[in-house]
Protein backbone atom coordinates (compact mmCIF):
# COMPACT_ATOMS: atom_id res chain seq x y z
CA UNK A 1 0.00 0.00 0.00
CA UNK A 2 1.08 3.30 -0.79
CA UNK A 3 0.81 6.52 1.22
CA UNK A 4 0.65 9.71 -0.70
CA UNK A 5 3.59 12.01 0.31
CA UNK A 6 2.36 14.99 2.54
CA UNK A 7 2.69 18.01 0.45
CA UNK A 8 2.86 20.99 2.67
CA UNK A 9 1.31 24.13 1.85
CA UNK A 10 -0.95 22.91 -1.36
CA UNK A 11 -2.75 25.06 -3.24
CA UNK A 12 -5.72 26.78 -1.83
CA UNK A 13 -8.96 25.93 -2.87
CA UNK A 14 -11.97 27.44 -3.02
CA UNK A 15 -14.56 25.75 -0.55
CA UNK A 16 -17.56 28.79 -1.25
CA UNK A 17 -17.94 30.79 -4.01
CA UNK A 18 -19.87 34.16 -4.05
CA UNK A 19 -23.11 32.85 -4.97
CA UNK A 20 -22.49 29.53 -2.15
CA UNK A 21 -21.83 32.78 0.49
CA UNK A 22 -25.07 35.17 -0.83
CA UNK A 23 -27.35 31.58 -0.37
CA UNK A 24 -25.96 30.82 3.42
CA UNK A 25 -26.35 34.62 3.99
CA UNK A 26 -29.81 34.45 2.92
CA UNK A 27 -30.88 31.60 4.55
CA UNK A 28 -29.37 32.55 7.90
CA UNK A 29 -31.10 36.08 7.54
CA UNK A 30 -34.20 34.07 7.39
CA UNK A 31 -33.10 32.11 10.53
CA UNK A 32 -32.76 34.76 12.46
CA UNK A 33 -35.84 36.24 11.57
CA UNK A 34 -37.49 32.36 12.13
CA UNK A 35 -35.63 31.96 15.48
CA UNK A 36 -36.69 35.57 16.68
CA UNK A 37 -40.54 35.66 15.46
CA UNK A 38 -39.89 38.62 13.07
CA UNK A 39 -37.66 41.55 13.61
CA UNK A 40 -38.37 43.03 17.14
CA UNK A 41 -35.30 43.85 19.18
CA UNK A 42 -32.87 42.96 17.13
CA UNK A 43 -29.28 43.80 16.89
CA UNK A 44 -26.50 42.55 14.79
CA UNK A 45 -22.91 43.16 16.09
CA UNK A 46 -19.80 41.87 13.25
CA UNK A 47 -16.37 41.23 15.27
CA UNK A 48 -14.01 43.02 13.63
CA UNK A 49 -12.97 42.76 10.97
CA UNK A 50 -14.81 40.36 8.27
CA UNK A 51 -18.02 39.90 10.98
CA UNK A 52 -18.82 43.78 10.24
CA UNK A 53 -19.66 43.80 6.82
CA UNK A 54 -21.29 40.01 7.00
CA UNK A 55 -23.49 42.16 9.76
CA UNK A 56 -24.19 44.52 7.25
CA UNK A 57 -25.17 42.35 4.60
CA UNK A 58 -27.34 39.97 6.81
CA UNK A 59 -29.09 43.41 8.06
CA UNK A 60 -29.92 44.46 4.62
CA UNK A 61 -30.93 40.90 4.02
CA UNK A 62 -33.35 41.42 7.14
CA UNK A 63 -34.28 45.02 6.14
CA UNK A 64 -35.38 43.00 2.30
CA UNK A 65 -37.51 40.91 4.01
CA UNK A 66 -38.85 43.48 6.27
CA UNK A 67 -39.29 46.91 5.52
CA UNK A 68 -39.92 48.22 8.96
CA UNK A 69 -36.64 47.43 9.36
CA UNK A 70 -33.57 50.27 8.95
CA UNK A 71 -30.43 47.96 8.29
CA UNK A 72 -27.97 50.53 9.53
CA UNK A 73 -29.96 51.08 12.54
CA UNK A 74 -29.63 47.44 13.61
CA UNK A 75 -26.09 47.07 12.46
CA UNK A 76 -22.89 47.51 15.31
CA UNK A 77 -19.08 46.87 15.54
CA UNK A 78 -18.12 44.48 18.58
CA UNK A 79 -14.36 44.74 18.78
CA UNK A 80 -12.86 41.92 21.30
CA UNK A 81 -9.22 42.99 21.21
CA UNK A 82 -8.90 44.00 24.43
CA UNK A 83 -10.51 41.38 25.93
CA UNK A 84 -8.81 37.71 24.34
CA UNK A 85 -6.85 35.79 26.63
CA UNK A 86 -4.44 35.79 24.54
CA UNK A 87 -3.28 39.06 24.59
CA UNK A 88 0.22 38.25 25.95
CA UNK A 89 1.05 35.57 23.74
CA UNK A 90 0.90 37.28 20.71
CA UNK A 91 2.75 41.26 19.42
CA UNK A 92 0.47 43.82 20.34
CA UNK A 93 -2.75 44.37 18.84
CA UNK A 94 -3.77 47.89 18.47
CA UNK A 95 -7.61 47.88 19.27
CA UNK A 96 -10.46 48.64 16.20
CA UNK A 97 -13.30 50.70 17.01
CA UNK A 98 -16.54 49.61 18.84
CA UNK A 99 -19.93 51.06 17.56
CA UNK A 100 -23.19 50.11 18.76
CA UNK A 101 -26.37 51.16 17.56
CA UNK A 102 -28.10 53.91 18.65
CA UNK A 103 -30.64 51.72 20.49
CA UNK A 104 -28.02 50.32 22.73
CA UNK A 105 -28.27 46.71 23.26
CA UNK A 106 -29.90 46.89 26.70
CA UNK A 107 -32.88 44.02 26.37
CA UNK A 108 -32.04 43.13 22.52
CA UNK A 109 -31.41 40.28 20.92
CA UNK A 110 -28.27 40.35 20.02
CA UNK A 111 -26.81 38.24 17.21
CA UNK A 112 -23.01 38.38 17.01
CA UNK A 113 -21.67 37.49 13.73
CA UNK A 114 -17.98 36.49 12.68
CA UNK A 115 -16.38 34.45 9.66
CA UNK A 116 -15.14 31.56 10.73
CA UNK A 117 -15.34 30.11 13.94
CA UNK A 118 -12.62 28.11 15.04
CA UNK A 119 -11.33 27.54 18.49
CA UNK A 120 -14.20 29.88 20.47
CA UNK A 121 -12.20 32.13 22.17
CA UNK A 122 -12.95 35.29 19.95
CA UNK A 123 -17.02 34.50 21.13
CA UNK A 124 -15.68 34.10 24.87
CA UNK A 125 -14.11 37.62 24.48
CA UNK A 126 -17.06 39.21 22.65
CA UNK A 127 -19.69 37.66 25.46
CA UNK A 128 -17.04 39.25 28.32
CA UNK A 129 -17.09 42.45 25.73
CA UNK A 130 -21.00 42.36 25.66
CA UNK A 131 -21.18 42.15 29.30
CA UNK A 132 -19.03 45.36 29.49
CA UNK A 133 -21.39 47.33 27.18
CA UNK A 134 -24.50 46.64 28.41
CA UNK A 135 -27.39 43.76 29.15
CA UNK A 136 -28.67 42.20 26.57
CA UNK A 137 -32.26 39.83 26.58
CA UNK A 138 -30.41 36.97 24.49
CA UNK A 139 -27.10 36.79 22.67
CA UNK A 140 -26.80 34.00 19.39
CA UNK A 141 -23.71 33.23 17.30
CA UNK A 142 -23.97 33.19 13.52
CA UNK A 143 -21.15 32.28 12.03
CA UNK A 144 -20.43 32.06 7.75
CA UNK A 145 -17.91 29.27 8.37
CA UNK A 146 -17.85 26.27 11.24
CA UNK A 147 -14.54 25.06 11.21
CA UNK A 148 -14.73 22.67 14.50
CA UNK A 149 -11.48 22.47 16.44
CA UNK A 150 -14.16 24.05 19.81
CA UNK A 151 -11.87 24.39 22.88
CA UNK A 152 -14.63 26.19 24.83
CA UNK A 153 -18.22 24.94 25.56
CA UNK A 154 -19.34 27.29 22.61
CA UNK A 155 -21.54 26.72 19.62
CA UNK A 156 -23.01 28.74 16.79
CA UNK A 157 -26.82 29.28 16.48
CA UNK A 158 -26.43 30.10 13.26
CA UNK A 159 -24.53 28.77 10.41
CA UNK A 160 -23.55 29.02 6.54
CA UNK A 161 -21.33 26.00 6.24
CA UNK A 162 -20.00 23.32 8.42
CA UNK A 163 -16.24 22.88 7.21
CA UNK A 164 -14.75 20.02 8.09
CA UNK A 165 -11.20 20.71 8.30
CA UNK A 166 -8.00 19.75 9.63
CA UNK A 167 -6.18 21.94 12.47
CA UNK A 168 -2.82 22.45 10.17
CA UNK A 169 -5.13 23.95 7.51
CA UNK A 170 -6.42 27.68 7.48
CA UNK A 171 -10.06 28.96 6.54
CA UNK A 172 -9.56 32.35 5.19
CA UNK A 173 -13.05 34.65 4.19
CA UNK A 174 -12.69 37.32 1.59
CA UNK A 175 -15.11 39.78 1.31
CA UNK A 176 -15.10 42.29 -1.11
CA UNK A 177 -15.89 44.75 1.11
CA UNK A 178 -12.28 44.45 2.27
CA UNK A 179 -10.37 42.37 0.14
CA UNK A 180 -9.28 42.02 -3.58
CA UNK A 181 -7.58 39.83 -5.56
CA UNK A 182 -5.35 40.97 -8.62
CA UNK A 183 -7.30 44.56 -8.14
CA UNK A 184 -10.57 43.11 -7.91
CA UNK A 185 -13.09 42.47 -4.94
CA UNK A 186 -13.30 38.54 -4.28
CA UNK A 187 -16.23 36.58 -2.32
CA UNK A 188 -15.13 33.12 -1.56
CA UNK A 189 -13.66 31.01 1.33
CA UNK A 190 -10.88 29.38 0.90
CA UNK A 191 -8.53 26.45 2.79
CA UNK A 192 -4.77 26.46 2.48
CA UNK A 193 -2.38 24.59 3.62
CA UNK A 194 -2.53 21.23 5.63
CA UNK A 195 -1.02 17.66 4.40
CA UNK B 1 8.26 49.51 21.17
CA UNK B 2 9.28 48.52 24.71
CA UNK B 3 9.66 51.91 26.16
CA UNK B 4 8.25 55.53 25.73
CA UNK B 5 11.07 57.61 26.82
CA UNK B 6 11.24 60.44 24.23
CA UNK B 7 8.97 62.06 20.99
CA UNK B 8 11.81 62.74 19.08
CA UNK B 9 12.87 59.10 18.50
CA UNK B 10 9.10 58.42 18.08
CA UNK B 11 8.45 57.66 14.06
CA UNK B 12 5.26 58.48 12.35
CA UNK B 13 4.03 54.97 12.26
CA UNK B 14 3.89 54.51 16.28
CA UNK B 15 2.62 57.66 16.78
CA UNK B 16 -0.24 57.29 14.79
CA UNK B 17 -0.76 53.63 16.04
CA UNK B 18 -0.71 55.37 19.54
CA UNK B 19 -3.08 58.05 18.82
CA UNK B 20 -5.71 55.78 17.42
CA UNK B 21 -5.48 53.14 20.16
CA UNK B 22 -6.32 56.08 22.36
CA UNK B 23 -8.96 56.79 20.14
CA UNK B 24 -10.57 53.49 20.91
CA UNK B 25 -9.77 53.65 24.78
CA UNK B 26 -11.65 57.58 24.77
CA UNK B 27 -14.53 55.60 23.81
CA UNK B 28 -13.96 53.38 26.82
CA UNK B 29 -13.79 56.30 29.36
CA UNK B 30 -17.58 57.57 27.90
CA UNK B 31 -19.51 53.85 28.85
CA UNK B 32 -20.85 52.99 32.12
CA UNK B 33 -18.49 50.46 32.84
CA UNK B 34 -14.41 52.52 32.14
CA UNK B 35 -12.54 48.97 32.71
CA UNK B 36 -10.97 46.97 30.41
CA UNK B 37 -9.27 43.56 31.31
CA UNK B 38 -6.00 43.56 29.29
CA UNK B 39 -3.75 44.15 31.68
CA UNK B 40 -5.15 42.21 34.54
CA UNK B 41 -2.20 40.62 36.33
CA UNK B 42 0.39 43.02 35.83
CA UNK B 43 1.99 45.67 37.78
CA UNK B 44 2.47 49.65 37.00
CA UNK B 45 4.38 51.43 39.40
CA UNK B 46 4.38 55.53 39.44
CA UNK B 47 7.90 56.44 40.51
CA UNK B 48 7.90 60.01 41.03
CA UNK B 49 11.28 61.61 42.52
CA UNK B 50 9.39 65.30 41.55
CA UNK B 51 5.54 66.85 43.03
CA UNK B 52 3.28 66.26 40.31
CA UNK B 53 -1.19 65.74 40.83
CA UNK B 54 -2.43 65.52 37.20
CA UNK B 55 0.65 63.31 35.67
CA UNK B 56 0.43 61.07 38.70
CA UNK B 57 -3.17 60.37 38.64
CA UNK B 58 -3.81 60.49 35.12
CA UNK B 59 -1.18 57.32 34.84
CA UNK B 60 -2.75 55.80 37.79
CA UNK B 61 -6.52 56.43 36.25
CA UNK B 62 -4.96 54.32 33.03
CA UNK B 63 -3.35 51.75 34.49
CA UNK B 64 -6.47 51.06 36.80
CA UNK B 65 -8.31 51.26 34.09
CA UNK B 66 -6.93 48.79 32.04
CA UNK B 67 -6.98 45.83 35.19
CA UNK B 68 -3.50 46.88 35.77
CA UNK B 69 -2.47 46.99 39.78
CA UNK B 70 -0.62 50.32 40.56
CA UNK B 71 2.14 51.22 42.81
CA UNK B 72 2.50 54.71 43.76
CA UNK B 73 6.09 55.55 44.78
CA UNK B 74 6.96 59.37 45.80
CA UNK B 75 10.46 60.07 46.83
CA UNK B 76 9.21 62.06 49.47
CA UNK B 77 9.09 59.88 52.33
CA UNK B 78 10.75 56.74 50.64
CA UNK B 79 14.19 55.45 50.98
CA UNK B 80 15.20 57.88 48.50
CA UNK B 81 15.31 60.72 51.66
CA UNK B 82 17.61 58.73 53.59
CA UNK B 83 20.09 58.24 50.28
CA UNK B 84 18.88 55.26 48.28
CA UNK B 85 20.01 55.17 44.81
CA UNK B 86 18.02 54.95 41.53
CA UNK B 87 19.93 51.75 41.01
CA UNK B 88 18.95 50.38 44.23
CA UNK B 89 15.05 51.34 43.74
CA UNK B 90 15.28 50.08 40.31
CA UNK B 91 16.77 46.45 41.58
CA UNK B 92 13.98 46.47 44.65
CA UNK B 93 11.09 47.43 41.79
CA UNK B 94 12.50 44.53 39.94
CA UNK B 95 12.57 42.21 42.86
CA UNK B 96 8.84 43.00 43.61
CA UNK B 97 8.21 42.49 39.49
CA UNK B 98 7.28 45.66 38.02
CA UNK B 99 5.87 45.22 34.51
CA UNK B 100 6.17 49.33 34.06
CA UNK B 101 7.46 51.72 35.56
CA UNK B 102 6.40 55.68 35.10
CA UNK B 103 9.21 57.40 36.23
CA UNK B 104 9.34 61.94 36.88
CA UNK B 105 12.85 62.89 37.55
CA UNK B 106 14.76 66.04 38.49
CA UNK B 107 17.46 64.84 36.16
CA UNK B 108 17.33 64.93 32.04
CA UNK B 109 18.04 61.32 30.78
CA UNK B 110 17.19 59.32 33.99
CA UNK B 111 14.35 57.49 32.47
CA UNK B 112 16.63 56.79 29.52
CA UNK B 113 19.14 55.46 31.60
CA UNK B 114 17.07 53.28 33.72
CA UNK B 115 15.90 51.72 30.35
CA UNK B 116 19.45 50.77 29.11
CA UNK B 117 20.83 50.00 32.31
CA UNK B 118 19.57 46.69 32.80
CA UNK B 119 18.92 46.99 36.18
CA UNK B 120 15.16 46.29 35.53
CA UNK B 121 13.45 44.23 32.89
CA UNK B 122 10.05 46.19 33.32
CA UNK B 123 8.86 48.78 30.51
CA UNK B 124 10.13 52.21 31.06
CA UNK B 125 7.56 55.22 30.62
CA UNK B 126 9.07 58.91 30.75
CA UNK B 127 6.62 61.30 32.70
CA UNK B 128 8.87 63.79 32.40
CA UNK B 129 12.46 64.11 32.82
CA UNK B 130 14.21 67.74 33.96
CA UNK B 131 14.18 69.92 30.88
CA UNK B 132 14.45 67.18 28.32
CA UNK B 133 10.96 65.20 27.42
CA UNK B 134 7.15 64.56 28.69
CA UNK B 135 6.30 62.43 25.66
CA UNK B 136 3.04 61.66 27.11
CA UNK B 137 1.98 65.25 27.51
CA UNK B 138 3.04 65.99 23.70
CA UNK B 139 0.96 62.56 23.18
CA UNK B 140 -2.55 64.28 24.60
CA UNK B 141 -2.10 67.74 22.99
CA UNK B 142 -1.51 65.91 19.83
CA UNK B 143 -4.54 64.15 20.10
CA UNK B 144 -6.67 66.66 21.09
CA UNK B 145 -5.18 69.13 18.60
CA UNK B 146 -5.86 65.91 16.35
CA UNK B 147 -9.24 66.06 16.88
CA UNK B 148 -10.10 69.07 16.42
CA UNK B 149 -8.22 69.73 13.17
CA UNK B 150 -10.11 66.27 11.72
CA UNK B 151 -13.56 68.39 13.38
CA UNK B 152 -12.71 71.61 11.55
CA UNK B 153 -12.26 69.28 8.18
CA UNK B 154 -14.94 67.41 9.23
CA UNK B 155 -13.71 64.18 8.81
CA UNK B 156 -12.81 61.79 11.76
CA UNK B 157 -9.37 61.35 13.48
CA UNK B 158 -8.72 57.96 13.39
CA UNK B 159 -5.64 57.34 11.37
CA UNK B 160 -5.41 61.17 10.03
CA UNK B 161 -2.35 63.37 11.33
CA UNK B 162 -1.80 67.36 11.48
CA UNK B 163 -0.78 67.99 7.84
CA UNK B 164 -1.12 71.31 7.50
CA UNK B 165 -2.10 72.61 11.11
CA UNK B 166 -0.40 75.99 12.74
CA UNK B 167 0.29 75.71 16.05
CA UNK B 168 1.93 78.07 18.40
CA UNK B 169 4.11 77.10 21.31
CA UNK B 170 4.27 80.53 23.69
CA UNK B 171 6.37 80.86 27.00
CA UNK B 172 9.26 79.62 28.56
CA UNK B 173 10.65 77.21 25.88
CA UNK B 174 14.02 76.92 27.96
CA UNK B 175 12.63 74.91 30.79
CA UNK B 176 9.63 73.47 28.96
CA UNK B 177 9.89 69.59 28.50
CA UNK B 178 6.69 69.72 27.47
CA UNK B 179 7.24 72.45 24.54
CA UNK B 180 10.57 70.06 23.56
CA UNK B 181 8.87 67.25 23.21
CA UNK B 182 5.79 69.21 21.35
CA UNK B 183 8.21 70.20 18.79
CA UNK B 184 9.26 66.71 17.34
CA UNK B 185 5.99 65.23 17.71
CA UNK B 186 3.85 67.68 15.98
CA UNK B 187 6.76 68.01 13.40
CA UNK B 188 6.54 64.04 13.04
CA UNK B 189 2.25 64.78 12.56
CA UNK B 190 2.96 67.40 10.19
CA UNK B 191 2.26 70.62 12.03
CA UNK B 192 3.96 73.40 11.22
CA UNK B 193 5.42 74.35 14.56
CA UNK B 194 6.49 78.34 16.21
CA UNK B 195 7.78 79.47 19.07
CA UNK B 196 7.08 82.66 20.79
CA UNK B 197 8.77 83.74 23.81
CA UNK B 198 11.34 86.17 25.64
CA UNK B 199 15.16 85.65 24.14
CA UNK B 200 16.28 84.84 27.25
CA UNK B 201 13.65 81.81 27.96
CA UNK B 202 14.66 80.05 24.18
CA UNK B 203 17.40 77.48 24.85
CA UNK B 204 20.65 77.37 22.96
CA UNK B 205 20.28 76.04 19.99
CA UNK B 206 16.48 76.43 19.48
CA UNK B 207 17.72 77.52 15.65
CA UNK B 208 18.55 73.53 14.92
CA UNK B 209 15.11 72.51 15.83
CA UNK B 210 12.23 71.64 13.60
CA UNK B 211 9.80 75.20 14.09
CA UNK B 212 10.63 79.02 13.96
CA UNK B 213 10.96 81.20 16.37
CA UNK B 214 9.45 84.40 17.25
CA UNK B 215 9.56 87.24 19.98
CA UNK B 216 6.43 89.29 19.45
CA UNK B 217 3.03 87.34 20.22
CA UNK B 218 0.86 89.80 18.50
CA UNK B 219 2.44 89.50 15.48
CA UNK B 220 2.37 85.61 15.55
CA UNK B 221 -1.52 85.48 16.67
CA UNK B 222 -2.02 88.14 13.35
CA UNK B 223 -0.11 84.84 11.11
CA UNK B 224 -3.54 83.50 11.81
CA UNK B 225 -2.18 79.91 13.87
CA UNK B 226 -4.98 77.03 14.47
CA UNK B 227 -3.51 76.50 17.53
CA UNK B 228 -2.36 78.49 20.37
CA UNK B 229 -0.66 76.67 23.33
CA UNK B 230 0.34 78.37 26.54
CA UNK B 231 3.19 77.07 28.69
CA UNK B 232 3.23 77.63 32.42
CA UNK B 233 5.60 80.58 33.78
CA UNK B 234 8.10 77.51 36.41
CA UNK B 235 8.34 79.76 39.03
CA UNK B 236 10.57 77.03 40.72
CA UNK B 237 12.80 77.62 37.64
CA UNK B 238 12.80 81.79 37.67
CA UNK B 239 16.46 81.41 39.30
CA UNK B 240 18.37 84.10 36.95
CA UNK B 241 16.80 87.90 35.49
CA UNK B 242 15.12 86.11 32.26
CA UNK B 243 12.65 89.20 32.79
CA UNK B 244 12.01 92.29 34.40
CA UNK B 245 8.83 91.53 35.92
CA UNK B 246 6.25 89.14 35.97
CA UNK B 247 3.65 91.80 35.06
CA UNK B 248 6.08 92.78 31.81
CA UNK B 249 6.06 89.16 30.85
CA UNK B 250 2.52 89.19 31.69
CA UNK B 251 1.67 91.90 29.23
CA UNK B 252 4.31 91.11 26.70
CA UNK B 253 3.54 86.92 26.55
CA UNK B 254 0.70 86.43 28.66
CA UNK B 255 -2.58 85.07 26.69
CA UNK B 256 -4.73 88.08 27.99
CA UNK B 257 -8.27 89.34 26.96
CA UNK B 258 -7.45 91.81 24.75
CA UNK B 259 -5.55 88.75 22.75
CA UNK B 260 -8.48 86.38 23.22
CA UNK B 261 -10.39 89.58 21.75
CA UNK B 262 -7.85 89.71 18.83
CA UNK B 263 -8.82 86.61 18.03
CA UNK B 264 -12.19 87.51 17.09
CA UNK B 265 -11.08 90.36 15.08
CA UNK B 266 -9.12 88.29 13.13
CA UNK B 267 -11.85 86.25 12.54
CA UNK B 268 -9.73 83.05 13.64
CA UNK B 269 -13.05 81.38 14.86
CA UNK B 270 -11.54 77.75 14.96
CA UNK B 271 -8.54 78.80 16.74
CA UNK B 272 -8.20 76.65 19.63
CA UNK B 273 -6.25 77.77 23.33
CA UNK B 274 -4.19 75.11 25.21
CA UNK B 275 -2.65 74.62 28.24
CA UNK B 276 -0.40 71.68 29.94
CA UNK B 277 -1.61 72.83 33.53
CA UNK B 278 -1.14 73.47 35.89
CA UNK B 279 -2.59 77.56 34.73
CA UNK B 280 -0.97 80.75 36.82
CA UNK B 281 -4.49 82.42 36.24
CA UNK B 282 -3.87 86.54 35.23
CA UNK B 283 -0.27 85.65 34.38
CA UNK B 284 0.65 83.17 31.15
CA UNK B 285 -3.05 83.36 30.89
CA UNK B 286 -6.10 85.39 31.52
CA UNK B 287 -8.84 83.50 33.62
CA UNK B 288 -11.36 84.61 30.47
CA UNK B 289 -9.02 82.94 27.97
CA UNK B 290 -9.33 80.01 30.60
CA UNK B 291 -12.38 79.65 30.59
CA UNK B 292 -13.52 80.33 27.43
CA UNK B 293 -14.66 78.01 24.56
CA UNK B 294 -11.65 78.46 23.02
CA UNK B 295 -9.91 76.87 25.79
CA UNK B 296 -8.96 72.67 25.77
CA UNK B 297 -7.47 72.56 29.18
CA UNK B 298 -9.81 70.41 29.96
CA UNK B 299 -10.43 68.09 27.27
CA UNK B 300 -6.58 67.78 27.31
CA UNK B 301 -6.74 66.64 30.89
CA UNK B 302 -9.80 64.40 29.72
CA UNK B 303 -7.23 62.53 26.62
CA UNK B 304 -4.69 62.23 28.99
CA UNK B 305 -5.99 59.51 30.47
CA UNK B 306 -7.15 58.08 26.85
CA UNK B 307 -3.25 58.75 25.82
CA UNK B 308 -2.05 57.24 28.82
CA UNK B 309 -3.99 53.56 28.72
CA UNK B 310 -2.77 53.51 24.75
CA UNK B 311 0.91 53.69 26.20
CA UNK B 312 0.56 51.57 28.56
CA UNK B 313 -1.49 48.67 26.54
CA UNK B 314 0.71 49.29 23.27
CA UNK B 315 3.64 48.53 25.62
CA UNK B 316 2.78 45.89 27.84
CA UNK B 317 -0.15 43.60 26.85
CA UNK B 318 1.98 41.81 24.10
CA UNK B 319 4.27 39.01 24.72
CA UNK B 320 7.74 39.80 25.12
CA UNK B 321 8.63 39.36 21.41
CA UNK B 322 8.64 42.33 19.23
CA UNK B 323 6.12 43.06 16.58
CA UNK B 324 8.13 42.96 13.64
CA UNK B 325 5.47 45.40 11.97
CA UNK B 326 5.88 48.45 14.42
CA UNK B 327 10.37 48.94 14.52
CA UNK B 328 11.49 51.05 17.04
CA UNK B 329 13.15 53.75 14.72
CA UNK B 330 16.12 55.76 16.48
CA UNK B 331 16.89 57.87 13.70
CA UNK B 332 13.01 60.08 12.98
CA UNK B 333 14.22 61.73 9.39
CA UNK B 334 10.71 64.09 9.77
CA UNK B 335 12.77 65.82 12.39
CA UNK B 336 16.27 66.80 10.21
CA UNK B 337 16.21 70.57 11.11
CA UNK B 338 14.63 73.16 8.88
CA UNK B 339 16.46 75.86 7.39
CA UNK B 340 14.04 78.49 8.23
CA UNK B 341 15.86 81.72 9.78
CA UNK B 342 14.85 82.36 13.00
CA UNK B 343 13.07 85.99 12.94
Amino acid sequence: MTVPAPHAGAAPRVVLAEADIDRALTRIAHEILEANKGSADLVLLGIPRRGYPLAQRLARRIGAVDPSVDPRAITGQLDVTLYRDDLQRNPTRPPRATQLPPTGIDEKVVVLVDDVLYSGRTIRAALDALADLGRPRIVRLAVLVDRGHRELPIRADHVGKNLPTSSAERVRVHLEEIDTAAGRPVNEVVIEGGA
Amino acid sequence: MKHLLSTHDLALHDALRLLDTAEEMAAVGEREIKKLPALRGRTVVNLFYEDSTRTRISFEAAAKRLSADVINFAAKGSSVSKGESLKDTAQTLEAMSADAVVIRHPASGAPARLAASGWIDAAVLNAGDGTHEHPTQALLDAFTLRRHWAKVAGTGSPGSDLTGMRVLIVGDILHSRVARSNVWLLKTLGAEVTLVGPPTLLPVGVDTWPCTVRYNLDEALADRPDAVMMLRLQAERMNAAFFPSTREYSRRWGFDDARLAALDTLGLGDTVIMHPGPMNRGLEISAAAADSVRSTVLAQVRNGVSVRMAALYLLLAGGTHDDPAAPTVRENPALSPTKEPAV
